[in-house]
């Protein structure tokens, strides 16, 4: 490949950026009216400005996107995380066009987006799911009659949801009763699908996802997990590779059901199986990302390896670079991600970004979207970087962390970086000892403020 | 006359409440999705709704006037 086009904004343009770069490829990279002064933008080989703020006059209009491809004549597109990087359509129109797309086949992209159809093809498969329904629901009697067998609390889910939209937690029949509505006609606007599942709430719970890679040749691969628990509502906040939780054996047999699980849809390229985790070990698969993954640095300095060079590498038709014995987990990895929010009530603070400091350390990688003197709009997710902190063990991670967020400084908007100091001195964190409650568990975390 | 003013830049997601209702204190009457989030944003005082300011997929900037009560 010569040049790629990258469909995406932010840090996760930037990242790819980089690769491209390091293998001589070019990049080309696109922006709205929002983003026009951001890094990326000028770390390209070439940008085009591609339409107004809003998501669908910009980064979702796939009509311009193909536009600038052909006009580029470029090789592949990257879609990066979010936008079009689910959205089978889109996959099958460029690849009708000649494109390669970077990721799986649209036939899996799209049957892995629809969570019904993820959760059948699983059970099929033999890997464990979370207790539930096995076809959608469409009507709220049909719900209440589900969950009745299931028993309470249930998690109602939109079958083409995702990044923590479209999902809701039911205590009772009455709770379940009134949100069916609400969140049936929330995931039709979002997603443009009303069809809802409804699985058995599992808690205490983690969040532990694998990461895969097949190539072309039907080779699969695992390079290990990230225990993803630390989150707020539902959307992941703090990474970390190896998990503090799992032993030996249950890595190796939830690393063995993730490449079981690629291998039941032919999985190509860079993917992640979701897992939740119960008290007592049991694993259940929740759901599969057909991406790359926000959280992906973190394996990334635990195995070595630079995955976006993996993508690129598999979508030329590449085999795999190492065999499964080859791959090796070592070290530890956490991942910081600093949102534009209120750390107490985490509310958005879009704003200008007047000062912004990063300490320089020995361990310390940041990807970062914006700089001192962007704005970050209220258009996009309110990421603003990751900060990624690496050591050979778990508690020197903890103290680079530290340190690091000691001397962060970062003026003109609010963000969650002095949440993550606090969590960072809090001893369950410090020993590991966490579930997707955490952050709701602990209430002396969130400041009080007024 | 008391306004209701955005708290945040975002897009007008929803707007609850119709010219004439009443409004009670701390009632949510328009929904503003930012960053990916649906922000309600609720009337500080009880009142009459005599004047929606804006539409849906309207963008505002913190301090906008949303919604004029009487």
């Amino acid at each position: 490949m010569k040049k790629i086009l990258i469909a995406n904004r932010g840090e996760i343009a930037a990242r790819i950026v980089r690769t491209c770069q390091e293998m001589g490829i070019e990049s080309i990279v696109v922006y709205s009216d929002a983003d026009k002064d951001l890094p990326y933008v000028q770390q390209a080989t070439r940008a085009y400005h591609i339409g107004e703020s809003p998501v669908v006059k910009s980064y979702l209009n796939q009509d311009k996107i193909v536009e600038i491809a052909q006009k580029e004549n470029v090789d592949a597109i990257h879609p990066g995380y979010g936008f079009l990087s689910e959205n089978g359509a889109f996959v099958k129109q460029i690849e009708e066009l000649g494109i390669a797309f970077i990721g799986p086949s649209w036939q899996v992209v799209e049957a892995m987006g629809d969570k019904v159809e993820a959760r059948r093809t699983m059970e099929k498969a033999g890997v464990p799911v979370v207790p539930g329904t096995t076809d959608p629901i469409n009507d709220g009697d049909e719900a209440i009659a589900i969950a009745r067998q299931i028993g309470y609390p249930v998690m109602l889910k939109a079958s083409a949801g995702g990044g923590g939209i479209g999902m809701v937690k039911c205590d009772n029949e009455e709770t379940l009763k009134k949100q069916f509505v609400s969140t049936q006609q929330r995931a039709k606007m979002y997603f443009g699908n009303d069809r809802m599942f409804i699985e058995k709430y599992i808690s205490p719970a983690r969040h532990i996802e694998v990461q895969i890679f097949g190539d072309q040749n039907g080779n699969i691969i695992h390079l290990f997990e990230r225990d993803c628990s630390i989150q707020r509502r539902h959307q992941k906040v703090i990474e970390e590779s190896p998990s503090p939780y799992l032993t030996e054996q249950l890595r190796e047999e939830m690393g063995r059901a993730a490449v079981k699980a690629a291998q039941s849809v032919s999985y190509t390229n860079a993917g992640t199986v979701e897992f939740i985790v119960d008290e007592n070990g049991n694993f259940y698969f929740l759901e599969m990302n057909t991406r790359l993954q926000v959280e992906h640095p973190v394996t990334e300095m635990t195995t070595g390896l630079d995955l976006v060079r993996w993508q690129i590498q598999t979508a030329e038709g590449k085999p795999l670079a190492l065999l499964q014995s080859e791959v090796q987990q070592q070290g530890h990895s956490i991942e910081f991600r600093l949102y534009a929010e209120d750390p107490a009530k985490f509310l958005p603070s879009p704003g200008k970004i007047k000062d912004l400091r990063f300490p320089d350390g020995e361990g310390i990688r940041i990807d970062a979207g914006y700089e001192k003197g962007n704005t970050v709009s209220p258009f996009y997710d309110p990421m603003i970087a990751k900060i990624i902190v690496s050591d050979s063990n778990r508690s020197g991670c903890l103290k680079r962390a530290s340190d690091f967020f000691d001397s962060f400084h970062l003026e003109g908007i609010k963000t969650n970086a002095p949440l993550f100091k606090k969590i960072l001195e809090d001893t369950d964190f410090q020993k590991g000892n966490y579930t997707t409650g955490f952050l709701t568990e602990k209430p002396q975390l969130i400041e009080q403020k007024n | 006359m008391k306004q209701v003013t955005a708290s945040m830049a975002g897009t007008v997601w929803n707007i609850a409440v119709s010219q004439g209702d009443e409004v009670a204190a701390g009632q949510s009457v328009v929904v503003l999705e930012s960053m990916k989030m649906e922000i309600p944003i609720e009337a500080e005082t009880a009142g009459t709704v005599e004047e929606i300011k804006v539409a849906v997929g309207d963008f505002v900037n913190e301090g906008d006037v949303l919604v004029v009560l009487a």
